[in-house]
């Protein structure tokens, strides 16, 4: 079948999607955006979290067909500018890389998404909405203290900037 | 396979209506873990997030009719609540946790951030679980499944017959799960759960209570203890007689003892890899003595939610 949909801001139709496929599957292996990862397909890492319409979800868990019109953002598109041109990383992405949130980096993509939401959200989040919000994220090397500061980190570099 | 996109409820009635076993998705937090891990491939995947009414809730005006609805419908009164199936659990905790502590308690129990944002009462209702966490707020609440089919009009489904064994529900192959209907609360509704960490945990056991004082009456609901959801009838009744509902004076150790006594008879849990069956018994009788207190002092002090009580 075919879909379309807005990805990163740019209209995009895909063809021979198979209609049991899921929109994580699709991003990867049809769309050349495998910054959205695969570890469980089940719900239970966050590796693969996206924002459709605005609301983080797990990839895995949508169906392709299901975002026929509507609006993907995935962590390709959280930076401005293109890629080793003029490219500024979002003040999150910034963020895990200084605070050292970043070992393997699997399941830094899906926790960039949901960091960069709950600082939507919640300008000054407490450590106790941290948690909560990324509860549902998985990481198997760091330990999740980085990862804590680095939520820290863009928060305050976002309420810096908002305040410029 | 199919997929199968209604952009009306109509038109998604008439599609169920052709094609049975075309399999609804909704948040696909169920439906899609099953397709990825090849466990069941259904013929057709029936869309419904195109239709913007099943993601929208009111307060109802009256009961809808009913064409063909024998025996009459449950009473769903003026000033219920009816809400869409496909309404996400992050609205039912931001939006409705006032008008429904419970389930908006329950909700925020469900797996993880993302798991909410897409995941459905609707979903949990056509899953049928025993451990799905919405079960038991609904039975407390009383709440009514509006289900529906092309051929034979609205159904109005108590909860407490909507769930008909392990995964079983009472829908026919050519409905669809409309609305669920429930009243705002009038008194302290509380959710509890075991599970073995604070998020994305499937209950090894849980249990609701509301309290409905213009009633006189306590609503509970069990959860993963039983083939099914259920209510402790028993255990409703005798706490309902106990209560000093006007003096509002503190009930008896001993009747939150029976209490809980009761509401684990109402149980028969299994042994299983989350729990066993004792365990799950003795975990139900606290949980029922520790929701009754933290409900019955709020009806004290006069408040639901942590608001005062109109
Ligand atoms: C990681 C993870 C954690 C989870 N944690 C919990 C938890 O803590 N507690 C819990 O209760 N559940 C949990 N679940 C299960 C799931 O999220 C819930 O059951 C949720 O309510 C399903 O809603 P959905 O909209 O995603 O349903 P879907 O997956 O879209 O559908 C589920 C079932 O309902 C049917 N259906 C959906 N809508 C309708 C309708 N309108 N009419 C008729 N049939 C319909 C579908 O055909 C399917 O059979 C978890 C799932 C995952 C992946
Ligand atoms: S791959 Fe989607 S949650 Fe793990
Ligand atoms: S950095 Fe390796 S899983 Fe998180």
């Amino acid at each position: 079948m075919r879909v379309n949909l807005t990805v990163n801001g740019a209209k995009e139709t895909v063809d021979d999607v198979w209609e049991g496929e899921s929109l994580l599957y699709m991003l990867r292996e049809r769309m050349g955006l495998p910054g959205s990862k695969n570890a469980c397909e089940q719900g239970e890492c966050g590796s693969c979290t996206v924002y459709l319409d605005g609301v983080p979800a797990c990839s895995c868990l949508v169906a392709a067909g299901q975002v026929e019109g509507r609006e993907v953002v995935t962590v390709e598109g959280l930076a401005k500018g293109s890629s080793g041109v003029d490219e500024q990383l979002d003040p999150v992405q910034e963020a895990f890389v200084e605070a050292g949130a970043v070992q393997c980096g699997f399941c830094t993509p899906g926790l960039i998404v949901q960091s960069h939401d709950l600082i939507e959200r919640v300008p000054d989040p407490s450590d106790a909405e941290i948690r909560e919000a990324l509860a549902g994220n998985l990481c198997r090397c760091t330990g999740y203290e980085k990862i804590l500061d680095a939520v820290r980190l863009a928060a305050s570099r976002k309420a810096e900037a908002a305040a410029r | 396979m199919d997929f199968l996109r209604p952009t009306t409820w109509a038109d998604a009635l008439a599609a169920k209506a052709e094609q049975p076993d075309a399999l609804p998705i909704a948040g696909g937090t169920d439906v899609m873990v099953e397709i990825n891990f090849d466990l069941h491939r259904p013929p057709a995947l029936l869309d419904l997030n195109p239709i913007k009414e099943l993601a929208t809730y009111d307060t109802a005006e009256a009961p809808v009719l009913s064409r063909g609805d024998d025996p009459p419908h449950p009473p769903v009164k003026s000033g219920w609540l009816r809400i869409g199936a496909s309404v996400p659990y992050t609205r039912l905790i931001n939006e409705l946790g006032d008008a429904l502590p419970g389930l908006a308690q329950a909700s925020r129990t469900v797996g993880s951030p993302q798991i909410r944002n897409r995941g459905s009462v609707g979903g949990n209702l056509g899953a049928a679980s025993p451990a799905g966490d919405s079960h038991p707020p609904l039975l407390a609440g009383n709440a009514v499944i509006e289900v529906e089919s092309a051929a034979r009009g609205v159904r109005m489904i108590p909860a407490t017959e909507f769930y008909l064994g392990v995964k079983r529900n009472a829908l026919e192959p050519d409905e669809l799960i409309r609305a669920f209907w429930t009243a705002p609360a009038t008194g302290a509704q509380y959710f509890s759960k075991i599970g073995t960490r604070n998020a994305m945990v499937i209950a090894v056991c849980s249990f609701a209570i509301a309290l409905h004082p213009e009633e006189r009456r306590v609503g509970t609901g069990v959860g993963s203890a039983a083939p099914t959801p259920r209510r402790a009838t028993a255990a409703e009744e005798f706490l309902s007689n106990e209560l000093d509902w006007d003096g509002r004076t503190p009930f008896s150790v001993s009747a939150a003892q029976r209490f809980g006594e009761l509401v684990k008879e109402a149980a028969s849990p299994i042994d299983d890899v989350r729990g066993t069956a004792d365990y799950r018994k003795h975990a139900l009788s606290v949980m029922a003595r520790r929701t009754l207190t933290w409900a019955w002092n709020d009806y004290r002090a006069n408040k639901i939610a942590g608001r005062e009580a109109s």
